[in-house]
């Protein structure tokens, strides 16, 4: 999934709940259901088998026909995946990495999306068209020079090498702006007229305002650091500083076919993020369909 | 204010993509400095089979995964109808986008093993004979397709959502006073209306599409599994060149190629937007 998916003012303006009016007549509804439960299922259905053959043993897994339910549940897939991988080292690293690269990204998008709200300076209109551009440009023709720098920088195999080329972001500084050039000018201009200085303005009335494209900005931003694979296989394919997509991934190698450890290992290091979406999700919707954004 | 977003940018981005470009007309060795070769790369490029059938094989990818966009469509068209549980399906929905790729496709090499996998136990109660989906490379295509329509249709459904809250309620409501029925509403107010969103999701399908490497790496690459041979898509040839192989004007030059290819699909639907995305 590329950075630039959700990155459309379309998204960002659209979103008003519609009124009832659109509700189909009850007589209709059911059949609605009907066809989106059996949608859901199948996107479910996944998850399900994937949870059932984590408490499977090897040898029922390997058996046919396949059992719906385990046998006799057995944590022997949790045993063997916390035995073989390094999972809190690894949970770790991914958690570090997502904490510098969302707090970093957040605060650097603000800044220049602010100015390119905000501000006059010479070249400004330049700057974006060049920002605009680098959103086109797929991540693979970054990743050489950027693996030259963190080499250069002695930090391969390091947490800030997964960290710091997601810190700067077109895409953040473009949402940003698109967030800070829908927001009426009386509130700056009143604290102006008080005295406030610009990077007063900005932290006191601003960016308190746009607190909702913040977190959506947040959230997706640690999507996209927690399920990064091409990134960290390239500055920490092996070593004490994989984060878990590059552990869960070379463990497959090492167990080949041990279907319960891979399932319950895959369960794990899924979880914190679903939990995080489940926990964050209506922040999550309300902040990609926030209202307040519409030009 | 804007220094540090624009030092990042030039450091982190511009440079390596300039870099990456020159590079691409060089012979970079793992060690030393690097020697101009001029159009080398490309020219071995162009007769390497490998990368005509990885452009084959992305190609056929992308093609197959648009199908997604329609189905996302009429998902996201009966969610809006739903007078209850919107929220719940958008999550169920969006619960493969939340999962690690690495996940998905270690879930899915399961679900569509040849000899144990789930899927084709259950074809074999319907009496068709199962395949190696993930062992066998006629099949894997069509196997990282599903899984690819399966995992982007949540992102897909968000945006069609959005563009969906958009569209007038009256328009429903005076072409029902004129005895239009659903699927009437839905083909001539929903679709012309909702072709912005269709638009954008297209791109972004076809974008993403062409730069897949997750699931070719989690199903194949990295179990050792010979299938692998006859199923790198372009972006996996560009990792296996410049990070495997250590041959970084040969990755380089890959990567331009993938951007050149990039532009002109996003070009082509920009123009043939013209002919049927309506933005009244």
């Amino acid at each position: 999934m590329t950075e630039i998916e959700l990155a459309t003012p379309r998204v960002l303006t659209a979103g008003r709940r519609s009124p009832r009016g659109r509700s189909a007549s009850s007589r209709g509804q059911w059949r609605i259901h009907v066809l989106l439960i059996v949608a859901a299922t199948l996107m479910v259905v996944p998850f399900v088998w994937q949870i059932l053959t984590a408490f499977k043993t090897s040898n029922e897994v390997a058996s046919l026909p396949p059992t719906l339910f385990p046998a006799t549940p057995t944590l022997v897939g949790f045993d063997t995946f916390f035995a073989s991988v390094p999972f809190w080292a690894q949970f770790a690293v991914s958690a570090t990495s997502l904490v510098l690269r969302v707090a970093g990204q957040v605060l650097v998008a603000a800044l220049a999306g602010y100015a390119f709200a905000r501000l006059r300076f010479p070249g400004r209109k330049v700057i974006f068209a060049l920002f605009l551009l680098m959103l086109m440009v797929p991540s693979q023709l970054f990743v050489l020079g950027q693996f030259d720098i963190m080499k250069e920088l002695g930090l391969l195999n390091t947490v800030p090498a997964l960290a710091i080329p997601g810190i700067f972001s077109a895409f953040g500084t473009f949402l940003m702006r698109q967030a800070f050039i829908t927001m009426p000018k009386e509130y700056e201009e009143a604290a102006q007229l008080d005295g406030a200085g610009t990077l007063r303005v900005f932290w006191r009335v601003m960016l308190p305002m746009a607190r909702p494209m913040l977190a959506a900005l947040a959230v997706l931003t640690s999507l996209y650091s927690w399920n990064d694979l091409l990134w960290p296989l390239i500055v920490s394919p092996a070593g004490d500083n994989r984060p878990l997509t590059v552990g869960l991934a070379s463990m497959q190698g090492q167990f080949g076919t041990d279907y319960p450890a891979l399932m319950a290992g895959a369960l794990i290091c899924t979880l914190p993020l679903v939990i995080v979406f489940i926990v964050l999700q209506r922040q999550f919707f309300a902040g990609i369909a926030s209202s307040g954004l519409k030009g | 204010m804007i220094a540090p977003a624009l030092v990042g940018l030039a450091a982190l981005y511009l440079w390596p993509f300039l870099s990456t470009f020159v590079k691409s007309f060089m012979k970079v060795p793992v060690f030393g400095a690097g020697t101009f070769t001029g159009v080398d790369n490309y020219t071995k490029l162009l007769s390497d089979e490998d990368f005509w059938r990885a452009l084959g094989n992305s190609a056929r990818y992308t093609l197959l995964v648009l199908l997604g966009i329609p189905i996302a469509i009429v998902l996201a068209a009966l969610i809006e109808q739903a007078a209850k549980g919107r929220t719940l399906y958008r999550v169920l929905f969006f619960l493969p986008v939340v999962t690690l790729p690495v996940a998905v496709g270690m879930v899915w090499r399961f679900i569509l093993n040849g000899d144990f996998g789930i899927l084709n136990y259950l074809l074999s109660l319907v009496g068709i004979p199962g395949e190696y989906w993930v062992a066998d490379d006629r099949f894997t295509i069509y196997a990282f397709a599903v899984v690819g329509i399966w995992m982007g249709l949540g992102v897909n459904l968000i945006i069609l959502g959005a563009g969906l809250q958009s569209i007038p309620v009256e328009l429903y409501e005076a072409s029902a006073v004129d005895g239009a029925g659903r699927i009437r509403q839905f083909f001539s107010i929903t679709l012309p209306l909702l072709s912005p969103s269709i638009f954008f999701v297209t791109v972004l399908t076809i974008i993403s599409a062409l730069q897949m490497f997750d699931l070719v790496f989690v199903m194949l690459g990295s179990v050792n599994n010979t299938a692998i041979d006859g199923s790198k898509t372009i972006v996996y040839l560009f990792y296996e060149a410049a990070f495997v192989q250590f041959k970084q004007g040969y990755g380089a030059a890959i990567a331009i190629v993938l951007l050149v290819i990039i532009m002109i699909a996003t070009a082509i639907q920009f123009r043939l937007q013209r002919r049927w995305v309506n933005y009244d």
